[in-house]
């Protein structure tokens, strides 16, 4: 046997797999899922019509997961939460969401997630490849306190661009006064949704969370508007990284911890020394004194200042001939609204300044890249 | 005369001098091209060393040199707007034109029929 049989195994499909095929996506594997990484028009044609209009995303391969306290009180789940993210879980308000991470003992994340405050539940939505650690977290932790219900059963569209409040409050009226990182239970198009006003591209739009029986039903209520296109994972990248947004697995893992990602903004002062709840969450100790003192590298934006894109993997010099590299790039793409390359990636602190000069090896040539603030392409959120 | 690869290029022999460019499925598999990197004349080349390099939003790819030889001229139109490779990949969208080292690897390349019937 010189020539092992390859290895099969079968992909899942979201509920709008059959739609995905009859508009002609082209179909790749992620995270164990067969998913369209785009459709006709292409990446560079989807990325630009939903900064200008509305894109359909399917991410029904995302984790959802409910936290159902025992109690009956949804405090109660807040406060088991909280032994697992350095976040106000407790002070998040009914209707509302917010952005976590769940850390390790080293203060590395394990994955970054959504929690919504629903009434009776906490809502969570997490990344498809990390669901499996996710949810063994989970019961390990809280199951004295909650009901991990993983919803099998249901599908997730975002519905992104600045067209999509008008085309969802066609639908749903009721929508146009939600805000940014609000979330309700919506009717729409017969089908009781779980809808937030938040994303993955910078731009104004929304979650919806639907029965998996109604997703193929709703997503081509949604596409009959002319504003809005099916849009595949190849934009969806694009768009998050002109955004700035991080990448589980590539900007952010079980090895970056949350001040070396720059995501100091998602930890609130009342978990942070001296807060009311300080502390108690996995690798605390390591977090906490990194948000005092800070950490010796830095997620940063960095702008390559020629045409040349520079991709995830690429190392950075602080010079045009260092030998040694100082940083590494995790994300990089073109980006088709910022019209040049952009990327992000870690760089000494002492390097992470704004406009600090680096230089990127793209096939051995030393190229110049500049730290930028992020994002790249102003985020049109919704706020007031 | 015109020769193919199953690297999806096309070769067009004038003289001693072949012009290189991707075919209309190898531009369609790519996607809209944002960055075209190409060789500089005097440069030479081995059958299949990488020679340029182009790239989408998501993904760089390498194009080969489908024949040895040393590079005359590179397009920089193409440079300019790479755009011009999606719209007329035969045409205003060639790569490169390089002086040929041995007549008998561009004879051994596919011809138009071979190169459809690999299509299919």
């Amino acid at each position: 046997m010189t020539h092992p049989a390859p290895a099969t195994f079968a992909l899942k499909h979201t509920p709008l797999h059959a739609l995905h095929l009859e508009m002609g996506a082209r179909m790749a594997p992620f995270a164990g899922y067969d998913m369209p990484i785009q459709y006709v028009p292409g990446v560079l044609k989807e990325h630009l019509h939903t900064r200008a209009a509305a894109g359909l995303f399917d991410v029904s391969h995302m984790g959802q997961i409910a936290l159902r306290p025992r109690s009956g009180r949804v405090a109660d789940a807040a406060q088991a939460l909280e032994r697992l993210v350095p976040v106000d879980v407790m002070g998040l308000a009914p209707a509302r969401q917010r952005y976590a991470v769940f850390t390790n003992g080293n203060g590395g994340i394990i994955d970054d997630l959504m929690i919504g405050q629903c009434e009776d539940r906490l809502a969570l939505i997490v990344n498809a490849g990390r669901k499996d650690v996710d949810e063994r977290h989970l019961r390990d932790a809280l199951s004295d306190i909650c009901a991990i219900d993983v919803l099998e059963d249901r599908a997730l569209l975002a519905l992104q661009g600045p067209a999509a409040p008008a085309v969802l409050a066609r639908l749903a009226p009721s929508s146009a006064s939600m805000r940014f990182m609000d979330i309700r239970t919506l009717s729409i198009a017969g089908a009781s949704c779980l809808v937030s006003r938040s994303g993955y591209t910078g731009e104004d739009g929304f979650e919806i969370s639907v029965p998996a029986r109604d997703a193929e039903k709703l997503a081509r209520t949604l596409l009959q508007d002319a504003a809005v296109a099916l849009i595949g994972l190849g934009a969806r990248d694009s768009l998050r990284t002109e955004a700035g947004l991080c990448l589980y697995g590539s900007d952010i893992d079980e090895r970056t911890t949350p001040v070396e990602a720059a995501l100091e903004w998602a930890m609130q002062k009342v978990r942070r020394r001296g807060g009311a709840r300080a502390g108690n969450f996995p690798g605390a100790d390591v977090v906490l004194e990194q948000l005092e003192r800070g950490a010796l590298r830095r997620r940063v934006g960095l702008k390559p200042r020629e045409r040349t894109p520079v991709r995830a993997g690429v190392l950075l010099y602080a010079d045009a001939s260092a030998s040694q590299p100082v940083g590494t790039v995790t994300s990089g793409t073109f980006g088709p609204s910022a019209a040049g390359p952009v990327a992000m990636g870690y760089v000494p602190t002492a390097l992470s300044a704004p406009n600090t000069l680096l230089f990127a090896d793209v096939r051995g040539n030393r190229l110049p890249v500049e730290v930028k603030e992020l994002p790249f392409v102003p985020h049109r959120y919704k706020r007031t | 005369m015109l020769k193919f690869t199953q690297e999806h290029e096309w070769v067009r022999i004038e003289g001693d001098v072949a012009t290189v460019g991707i075919t209309q499925h190898a531009q369609e598999r790519l996607g809209d091209l944002v960055f075209v990197e190409l060789p500089e004349a005097g440069k030479s080349f081995e059958k299949g060393a990488a020679a340029a390099v182009v790239e989408s939003v998501k993904a760089a790819s390498e194009v080969y040199a489908p024949i040895g030889g040393v590079i005359v001229e590179a397009n920089p139109a193409i440079v300019a707007d790479p755009s011009l490779v999606n719209s007329d990949p035969m045409g205003a969208g060639w790569f490169f034109k390089l002086k040929l080292a041995n007549r008998a690897e561009f004879d051994a390349l596919l011809d138009e029929a071979a190169y459809k019937a690999l299509l299919d």
